[in-house]
């Protein structure tokens, strides 16, 4: 079977029920290795235990960009070749990423609580991850606002590549903003300085994380097919009843 | 006249006559402004620090208060639909209709910012800068805020959820334009180089901003 073929959206559904199991079952285990490892990694010699907020919170907030990139691919989808899926997928990412960019800041907070003594701060990266967040509730809301779901996936896309094109622009200026009020942030890892005993379990974690992220985002997208027929059938039934 | 400048004149009639939404947005901007100190207390010193991010904040509020009747009140009278079906560029409509929406609802507050400005404290000098951070920064909010009214144009309560996508789009435009009027009131850090970022979106956002608006338009109205 040729992937172009998945386009059909019962193909995909049938295909989706097919790789659910083995892709779950794959999170589970990559999951359970990557948890045993972090476990394993040893405490930073000034943070403690507390340094392991970092497996959870460093791969949510990789996912949480990573799904704005997939929505940007989803709407040149939707907008360039009037995918039949990529509506579907954009629609499925929206919670997904406005979940993982959730948990980062949830997260960063509880970190930051016994690190820096504070909740909130409005450094650089958590102010442009809360804008971020921000924005795929904006996305959330304009779903949930327009009925018809073609219409509805045309001004999502719309809004989804304006939102691709403002979001470095944010990111440089929030950084902007903040080295000017408070010089530069020392909040952030020093690049390729991390020791290998953690930067192995950090991907695998990375790993494990896209792994939940693409069985989730299958499983949406097929409750998405189910509910837009059951939302057709519903419209033919009452208008033959009418 | 060209269809483009009928068209100008047109929405800026509309938006001057009883109806239109000309002078709300100053209104509001004035009352938001003078409410402020209400809620912080009256300490000069203090309305001075903050004076310029309060005006910006006013005005990036008042710039939404029109937005959303933009396109919405002309899909409504049919007109939007001769407009798509004419043969001005659909882009250069929307330019238009947003400079005539510029012209209506941002010139009369930034001309008002000035007398807003002498009750926070700020000194005559000090407002040029000031008013000019506004005249340069209000077309980037107008230009991207006409993406939101396009996108929402067919949209019940589309003016409320015009404000909650289109403000974390301005973010940008705050912090710059916010930093330029700070440098310009309090220094000592240099005007230039937010003042010119500040250009640089909003001439950005002039072209960004039609374009999006109009793919969204054709879409929206099938």
């Amino acid at each position: 079977m040729r992937i172009s073929e998945l386009a059909n959206p019962s193909r995909f559904v049938r295909a989706a029920n097919l790789v659910m199991p083995w892709l779950s079952g794959a999170a589970a285990i990559v999951f359970a290795f990557a948890l045993y490892r972090a476990m394993l990694a040893p405490d930073d010699y000034q943070q403690g235990a507390t340094v392991k907020i970092m497996f959870l919170h460093v791969p949510s907030a990789w996912l949480g960009m990573l799904c704005w990139a997939l929505m940007t691919v989803a709407a040149l989808g939707t907008l360039v070749w009037c995918h039949p899926l990529a509506d579907v997928t954009a629609k499925a990412a929206a919670p997904l990423g406005a979940a993982f960019t959730l948990l980062c800041l949830v997260t960063g907070s509880l970190w930051g609580r016994p690190e820096w003594g504070t909740y909130w701060v409005w450094d650089a990266r958590l102010t442009s991850e809360l804008i971020l967040f921000l924005l795929y509730l904006g996305v959330i809301a304009l779903w949930r606002t327009v009925e018809d779901p073609s219409r509805a996936a045309r001004a999502v896309a719309i809004l989804t590549l304006v939102g691709a094109i403002d979001l470095p622009i944010i990111k440089f200026s929030v950084d902007w903003w903040n080295t000017l009020h408070q010089g530069a942030s020392v909040f952030r890892l020093g690049g390729s300085t991390i020791d290998p005993t953690i930067l192995i379990p950090l991907l695998l974690m990375a790993a494990a994380f896209t792994l939940l992220f693409v069985t989730l985002l299958l499983a949406a997208m097929r409750n998405e097919i189910l509910r837009r027929r059951v939302r057709t059938l519903r419209l033919l039934q009452a208008s033959a009843a009418g | 006249m060209t269809p483009l400048s009928a068209l100008l004149v047109r929405d800026m009639r509309i938006a001057i006559r009883v109806g239109g939404g000309a002078l709300i947005g100053v209104l509001f901007f004035v009352v938001v402004v003078t409410l402020t100190p209400f809620a912080i207390g009256p300490d000069l010193a203090l309305l001075k620090r903050i004076g310029p991010a309060i005006l910006w904040l006013a005005a990036l509020l008042a710039s939404l208060l029109a937005l959303d009747r933009l396109f919405a009140s002309d899909h409504e009278d049919g007109s939007l639909d001769l407009i798509l079906t004419g043969r001005a560029p659909l882009e250069l409509v929307i330019a238009a209709k947003g400079l005539a929406h510029w012209l209506t609802t941002a010139v009369p507050l930034i001309v008002a910012a000035p007398l807003i400005g002498l009750l926070l404290n700020i000194e005559p000098p000090a407002q040029a800068g000031l008013v000019l951070t506004l005249l340069v920064g209000t077309p980037a909010l107008t230009f991207i805020g006409i993406v939101g009214a396009a996108i929402a144009v067919t949209l019940r309560r589309g003016g409320l959820l015009l404000a909650i996508i289109v403000l974390p789009l301005t973010v940008p435009v705050l912090i710059f334009g916010v930093a330029a009027a700070n440098a310009a009131v309090a220094g000592p850090a240099p005007f230039g180089t937010p003042f010119t970022v500040l250009c640089a979106l909003t001439l950005a956002s002039l072209v960004i901003g039609p374009f999006a608006a109009a793919a969204a338009l054709r879409l929206d109205i099938e």
